[in-house]
């Protein structure tokens, strides 16, 4: 220790701790060009500027690659995509761009289905009615069991399996209808679990509340409980849709042309895989919308919450 | 519940050997307590002593271990009574307001009469805003729970339990969850209600409010009704060493 010598710095009588090699506070901010990157207008220059190096990497990586010309040629020749794009009967593939369209009315359908089925199969396993404890133990089976069952087996179990039972209408439907139940019957499982957090997020004085007034239970459920317990939930659900929206493709499997089932029609007919890089665009184009949407909702939610009720 | 209308002078509550168990744990051990209609009873005693309990209790948002609880002559704790039909005329405010937070202050205020006494909306959005603007809210109808004060969502609430005409109005610590300076606006509204003749139990730890607007304090430590006096004799003289204590402990942390 510096006994006989001068006082440490920063000390009373010692040097001041600026000088020792620090700058004086009040010089932080960088100068010059640092500056005008990290100040707050040039925010999109420099992730504008990001991005290119990215893109521009990854554009550099695949056009090296020793195999980059058969790759363009196999999976995004313009001709090819164009061609599987508009379909041609004749030639023996079909339009990728009209097999979407199933696949969006098989989302729409199965959407629907799945919101009413999963809200229910939540609402019975939320249950506490001793009368009701059959039903609630079916349908914790039913979750366990399509939770656990891997969505193509479902589809071809429902496909192949009820149309040999040769019943009087249910077993004379297309396919698209045996793809859209399977989806039904897997996603309902999951998206009821996600009601039943919902449900599970509204507070019990809520409940409590809505019956000091008087009001039956299923009134308490129907106007306090769950706009509660969905506003909490849109965008977990949201999640599950963009993921519905999806798997519509896996219905291809049992034959039904949907646009994946199309584009592989055409690869096999004219041995080029361009018409799974439509199909990827059209989905991309249908989901991408949906899941902006989920991010606006939730910073619509976040804002809403830091900031008190919007009327 | 048919025979609703109490009859003036008649015994409004009546708790005879009431116990009440959660899991293993005993918060009511045996409690005996009538209140006459128009009567204000006010229950004290610490955090844990079951003042909570027994009114969730009457209004069956309990269910209890043993003992009756009858309301205008009638023992709703028996077998085959509807707890909704009970609860129609028992309004209940609680400590943290528990307001629908999704809807305005009007909706809050206007869905059980609407729903349960089935007042057209018109009718009942007219009742609301009598209510409201009796309670100083008048310009808040439009608003949403979170918008408002403590004091104004207390006071919300206590509109939206008056809102279903109850004959029997329990309060649970409504000015606990407030911020000091809120606390006055809410007592007053209390004492309104008082001075209307509404017949109330009110918990709570205002022991200077107790004192002013009760008829009746009773004193509850450990799931017992310890003693139960008119407020000059319990504040000044009370017999059992235990309120005393208790009491001891208030005046010590500077609330009485």
């Amino acid at each position: 220790m510096a006994l006989s010598g001068s006082p440490p710095p920063g000390s009373p009588g010692g040097p001041p701790l600026a000088s020792a090699g620090n700058p004086p506070p009040g010089s932080f901010a960088r100068s010059g060009r640092g500056a005008r990157l990290l100040g707050g207008r040039s925010g999109p220059v420099i992730s504008t500027a990001s991005t290119l190096v990215v893109l521009g990497a990854l554009v550099a990586i695949f056009l090296l690659a020793p195999g980059a010309h058969a790759v363009e040629h196999l999976f995004l020749s313009p001709q090819h995509m164009w061609q599987s794009f508009i379909g041609d009967p004749a030639a023996g593939y079909y339009s990728v761009g009209a097999a979407i369209w199933l696949n969006i009315r098989m989302f729409i359908v199965a959407e629907i289905l799945i919101l009413v089925l999963a809200l229910l199969i939540a609402l019975v396993r939320q249950s506490v009615h001793p009368a009701l404890f059959p039903i609630r133990i079916l349908a914790t089976g039913y979750v366990d069991f399509f939770r656990g069952v891997p969505l193509i087996l479902v589809i071809f179990a429902i496909g192949l399996g009820v149309p040999a039972l040769s019943l009087p209408v249910v077993s004379s439907q297309s396919n698209a209808v045996y793809g859209v139940t399977a989806l039904v019957l897997s996603y309902s499982a999951y998206v009821s679990e996600v009601y039943r957090a919902g449900l599970n997020s509204v507070h019990q004085s809520q409940v409590a509340a809505a019956w000091s007034l008087g009001l039956p239970h299923r009134h308490a459920l129907r106007y306090v409980i769950l706009p509660q317990a969905v506003r909490n939930i849109v965008p977990p659900l949201l999640n599950d849709f963009i993921s519905l929206q999806k798997d519509t493709a896996l219905v291809g499997v049992l034959g039904t042309i949907e646009a994946n089932k199309a584009a592989e029609i055409y690869s096999e007919q004219v041995f080029n895989f361009s018409s799974f890089t439509v199909a990827a665009i059209l989905f991309l184009i249908l989901t991408i919308p949906l899941a902006r949407f989920t991010d606006r909702l939730i910073e619509r939610d976040r804002r809403r919450r830091l900031a008190g009720a919007t009327p | 519940m048919t025979a609703a209308d109490p009859v003036t002078g008649a015994e409004a509550v009546r708790i005879d050997g009431l116990h009440k168990s959660f899991g293993t744990n005993e918060v009511l051990k045996g409690i005996d307590l009538t209140v006459d209609t128009h009567e204000v009873v006010c229950l004290i005693g610490a955090s844990g002593s079951g003042k909570s309990t027994l009114l969730r209790c009457v209004n069956l948002l309990e269910p209890i271990n043993s003992g009756r609880i009858s309301l205008w002559g009638q023992e709703v704790t028996a077998p085959g009574i509807d707890p909704n039909l009970v609860r129609r005329h028992v309004g209940i405010v609680f400590q943290s307001f528990n307001l629908f937070p999704h809807m305005t202050v009007l909706r809050n205020v206007t869905l059980a009469p609407m729903k349960v006494r089935r007042v057209r909306p018109a009718e009942a959005e007219e009742e609301a805003r009598a209510l409201l603007a009796r309670f100083g809210l008048a310009d808040k109808e439009a608003d949403f729970p979170d918008r408002l004060s403590g004091g104004q969502q207390q006071r919300v609430a206590i509109v939206r339990a008056l809102a279903m005409k109850p004959q029997l109005m329990l309060l649970d610590e409504v000015t606990s969850a407030l911020d000091p300076e809120l606390v006055a606006e809410v007592l007053d509204v209390i004492r309104e209600l008082a001075a209307t003749g509404m017949t109330m139990v009110i918990a709570t730890h205002e022991m200077g409010f107790a004192r002013d607007i009760a008829r009746r304090v009773c004193f509850l430590e450990e799931g017992r009704i310890i003693e139960d006096a008119p407020p000059a004799e319990l504040f000044t003289s009370p017999r059992d060493e235990r309120t005393q204590r208790f009491l001891r402990r208030i005046v010590d942390a500077g609330r009485l």
